[in-house]
């Protein structure tokens, strides 16, 4: 059989848990810094922009509008036919210092110089954001609750220490995508935003499956330190974890370089996703629980009184 | 015997792959433009209505696919986008106001199928596009409304204050008040002055009257709040109607958009955002004759209005609650089997029906409906004209103090009573709206983009696919499978499932869920492999891998359910979308890597002697 990664030995992941904690740390830092400074740039969705509708009079061909647009700094545009084959809805990012009337004339003009045919103006107007305020609030509040629940299904089906490790390697992952946007300046949509939703359900995986391996090798082994434990068990889960992300990230590299521009963002936190994750997995999760002092007795299965026991015997 | 499943068990996952096939079915047949014709209150869809669509297509020389006549409603499919706004438009005018005519997308999904109840997956605005509404916005009645609230804010203040006034009013943008003494003047300008911000307070002594006069910031607030509450209305009543993903915007000073993705039964739709349905409760003035009011002479402090049942009802001027106040409504039947409305109120609306109620217990109390009706027609300055209709339906007498949940009945239909509790739920509109243009759009993504993005999820399968098979053989083989019949089994279930809308964040959780089958299958795989690294015989290893890799794969599963349960019950629009694919694909997938694999793996190796395991 073909193998990866060859097990025999057992790698010290722990050993250079001091090093990933600075690593982190200022990623971490850096992040919530630019959160803070820059902030995140806002897509269409999030901040509404200027709806114009023109008329063609043949079929307009819209993969043409949107290259004419993107070729002149009119990125992310959403061209989309209205009513019927001739007839075109853009809606544009606003424009800073520039009145809707200029961009509307300056659009028309770069639309008319693609083509031959004659270009109509029907309508120009400002648009509103699409999701409201109820969107990033309840957004807010549905992944917090989301990290409270997993944080008490985890800490039921584990221990406490694991359960938080979990949690944290979580909020890390999530910060770190947002912060990669932040830093970058890639434009944060809907796209990107479900992205990051999927970054949350694959590091959730990620970390459980390693979390399921400490707790069995903690009751298998008999001996060694919770650190050789950890170290074990991160060894065996290593083939593993190496092969699902590798599968994950074919997945991604496609999307990354064949799924056109609508995807990109999408594609891109996804694929910072998966790595992050992956790291996050063994040395936020697992080093965060050591350093919390997971053990084996934490670990070990509650002894359980049989049911009916204690009972008399039916007569 | 070792690894082998038991026939119902096999019988089991067939069943399951074949359902799941059947409904996922319809997704390779494409969709109809059509026009949707449904009938309002007043009206009911016949043959004879069937007969004049027909013949006003004839004339327009447009020949249907098909028109399909069902439950009070008329489904013509067309063959193109242009015949479809044609004979929208043609429809429209022929029929009038009387019937609801929308455009639609209608699934050909052939009879057979159809018969079944199997429909295609629903796809979102993003990936297909949908119907367009653009509407305009009363601006009038809203400023009326908001000045109306005002005038009685003034009126209980002064009251409070015990300023006498002979009257308080509105005219146009300004509320008047005339003062009965100068001394009552002097104190309501003392009072009055500054009081409320936005508004300016003009003064002429010699005819005692005080005018508060809105700034121009305040009026232009005061649109602004009309609108974006207007916004928030709409989306709430589309939500309502399980509508997923919408777009409900505001577009320039005036207007909203909103676009629902393709196919659903845009007439009602249509009904509901354009309904300004709301209710008022108000005590019956029984100690005045109807007849003396119907001849013009209606006594002071109380309004007649027509009643449904016909005949008209005096009622008393205040309110005792609005529509405003109701947190929840709910459609039901009464023991009569006639159709009700259930109303829980909020504090504050329990606390006013509570005290109104608790003094008049034994008189009769009213239902009044207020809705907006279009005129078709606009004035001079290019709005458009509403008319305000108000009707009682219903007059009870009131048996007992009332607290905050009860019920109302005299309505229609089951229609009209589901069509209420759902307008009375998602809260009233501040101002009447008006549709004033519907089409369709395309998909927002635009269809290269997706074509180039469905591309690229083919190449990214194939090429998981092909390192399946060289990583692990022939069990990477009964892997691929189990990862081909997943997407058959996600897509089956979203067709099943009627809210269920696939976007691109709906794909992102399917590609993340795949992620996950894959996952466990590479869980099992390697657990198969370390036990034959331990020295187990082949069938061991196969029955304890499995069994070592359930408890991972459960709790990873699980976890990443339970988030999904989350996003689904707190989230809205496209985090809900996201949670409801995330949380099918997370069952699906559990199902194919855990039990379709092993029924694959155990009828090939199963319960045979073998010397090697190909993994």
């Amino acid at each position: 059989m073909h193998e990866l990664i060859k097990t025999d030995k057992t790698i010290p992941f722990m050993r250079f848990r001091m090093v990933a904690w600075i690593f982190s740390g200022l990623l971490l830092i850096a992040s919530i810094a630019s959160l803070a400074i820059n902030q995140l740039n806002w897509g269409l969705d999030f901040t509404g922009g200027t709806v114009i509708e023109v008329g063609y009079e043949r079929e307009a061909d819209l993969s043409e509008i949107r290259t004419t647009l993107d070729a002149n700094g009119f990125s992310g545009a959403v061209v989309q036919n209205f009513g019927t084959q001739q007839d075109v809805l853009i809606r544009i990012e606003p424009q800073e210092g520039v009145k809707a009337q200029e961009v509307g004339d300056n659009i028309l003009n770069l639309l008319r110089a693609a083509t031959d045919e004659e270009v109509t103006m029907r309508r120009i107007e400002f648009v509103g954001p699409n999701v409201g305020d109820q969107l990033t609030q309840q957004g807010g509040l549905a992944m917090l609750t989301a990290l409270i629940c997993i944080l008490i299904y985890i800490a039921f089906r584990f221990e406490w220490r694991l359960a938080l490790g979990a949690v944290g390697a979580l909020a890390h992952d999530v910060i770190l995508t947002l912060g990669l946007f932040s830093i970058l300046g890639l434009e944060f949509d809907l796209t990107v935003l479900a992205a990051l939703l999927a970054v949350i359900g694959y590091s959730i995986n990620d970390t459980v499956v390693v979390s399921d391996r400490i707790r069995e090798n903690f009751r298998k082994f008999r001996k060694g330190s919770s650190e050789e434990i950890i170290n074990g068990a991160l060894t065996d889960t290593m083939s593993r974890t190496v092969i699902t992300s590798l599968t994950t990230v074919l997945v991604l590299f496609a999307l990354f370089f064949l799924g056109g521009a609508l995807i990109h963002g999408f594609a891109t936190a996804l694929l910072f996703g998966v790595f992050i994750g992956t790291y996050s997995s063994v040395y936020i999760a697992s080093s965060l629980a050591l350093a919390l002092g997971v053990s084996r007795e934490d670990l070990m299965p509650p002894e359980v009184e049989k049911e009916g026991e204690d009972l008399d015997p039916m007569p | 015997m070792l690894n082998k499943f038991p026939l119902w068990k096999n019988l089991m996952v067939i069943a399951i792959l074949v359902i799941a096939g059947v409904y996922a079915l319809p997704n390779l047949y494409g969709e109809d433009f059509a026009v949707q014709v449904s009938a309002t209150r007043t009206t009911s869809i016949d043959t004879q209505v069937m007969g004049r669509v027909e013949d006003t297509l004839a004339e327009l020389d447009i020949a249907p696919k098909s028109i399909v006549m069902e439950e009070d409603q008329l489904l013509i499919r067309l063959s193109s986008d242009n015949e479809q706004l044609k004979a929208r438009e043609a429809i429209m005018q022929e029929l009038g106001t009387d019937y609801v005519v929308a455009l639609n997308l209608a699934p050909a999904t052939p009879d057979w199928l159809a018969a079944l109840g199997a429909t295609p997956m629903k796809l979102g605005l993003d990936l297909r596009g949908g119907v367009h509404f653009l509407m305009e916005v009363d601006m009038n009645e809203a400023m009326r409304k908001i000045l109306g609230q005002m005038r009685d804010t003034v009126r209980t203040e002064l009251r409070e204050e015990r300023i006498r006034y002979t009257s308080i009013e509105r005219r146009d943008d300004d509320i008047v008040v005339t003062l009965r003494t100068t001394e009552d003047y002097q104190a309501a300008e003392n009072y009055l002055d500054g009081l409320y911000e936005g508004y300016t307070l003009l003064e002429d002594e010699a005819a005692r009257t005080l005018t508060l006069r809105m700034t121009e910031t305040k009026i232009e607030e005061t649109r602004d709040y009309a609108i974006s509450q207007n916004v928030t209305i709409l989306r709430n009543r589309v939500n309502e109607l399980g509508v997923a993903e919408p777009l409900v915007q505001r577009q320039g000073a005036e207007r909203i958009v909103v676009q629902l993705p393709g196919v659903q039964d845009t007439a009602r739709a249509k009904e509901i955002l354009g309904a300004t349905a709301t209710l008022e409760f108000r005590l019956v003035d029984d100690q005045n004759s109807v007849r003396e009011a119907e001849m013009g002479r209606v006594p002071f402090g109380s309004e007649l209005y027509p009643n449904r049942n016909g005949g008209n009802v005096l009622l008393k001027e205040d309110v005792i609650l609005t529509g405003d106040h109701i947190v929840n409504a709910n459609s039901g039947f009464d023991e009569n089997q006639r159709p009700q409305v259930n109303i829980s109120l909020d504090g504050v609306g329990g606390d006013k029906m509570s005290l109104a109620t608790r003094d008049n217990v034994g008189k009769p109390m009213a239902t009044l409906f207020i809705e907006f009706k279009t005129t078709g027609e606009r004035d001079q300055e290019g709005d458009i004209i509403f008319e305000r209709h108000e009707e009682v339906i219903n007059v009870a007498t009131i048996q007992a103090r009332l607290g905050s949940s009860f019920r109302i009945t005299g309505l229609d239909s089951v229609q009209e009573a589901q069509n209420l509790a759902l307008l009375l739920r998602a809260g009233a509109l501040i101002a009447p709206i008006q549709i004033v243009e519907e089409r369709t759009v395309g998909p927002s993504l635009g269809q290269e983009n997706i074509n180039m993005g469905i591309q690229a999820i083919v190449w990214g399968f194939v090429l998981v696919l092909a390192f399946m098979v060289m990583y692990y053989k022939k069990f990477g083989m009964v892997a691929n499978l189990a990862l081909a019949t997943n997407l058959i089994l996600i897509v089956g279930v979203m067709s099943m499932i009627p809210g269920a809308t696939l976007t691109l964040p709906g794909m992102a959780g399917i590609v993340l869920t795949v992620g996950m089958a894959v996952d466990a299958n590479v869980l099992i795989f390697e657990r198969i492999r370390e036990e034959i690294k331990a020295k187990r015989s082949p069938q061991q290893a196969i029955h304890h891998g499995y069994d070592s890799a359930l408890s991972t794969i459960a709790d990873a599963n699980v976890t990443t359910l339970i988030a999904a349960i989350i996003l689904f019950a707190i989230g809205t629009g496209p985090i809900k979308g996201f949670a409801v694919t995330l949380a099918i694909g997370i069952v699906t997938s559990m199902f194919t890597s855990i039990v379709g694999t092993r029924a694959v793996v155990n009828a090939i190796w199963g319960g045979k002697r073998i010397d090697k395991l190909s993994v």
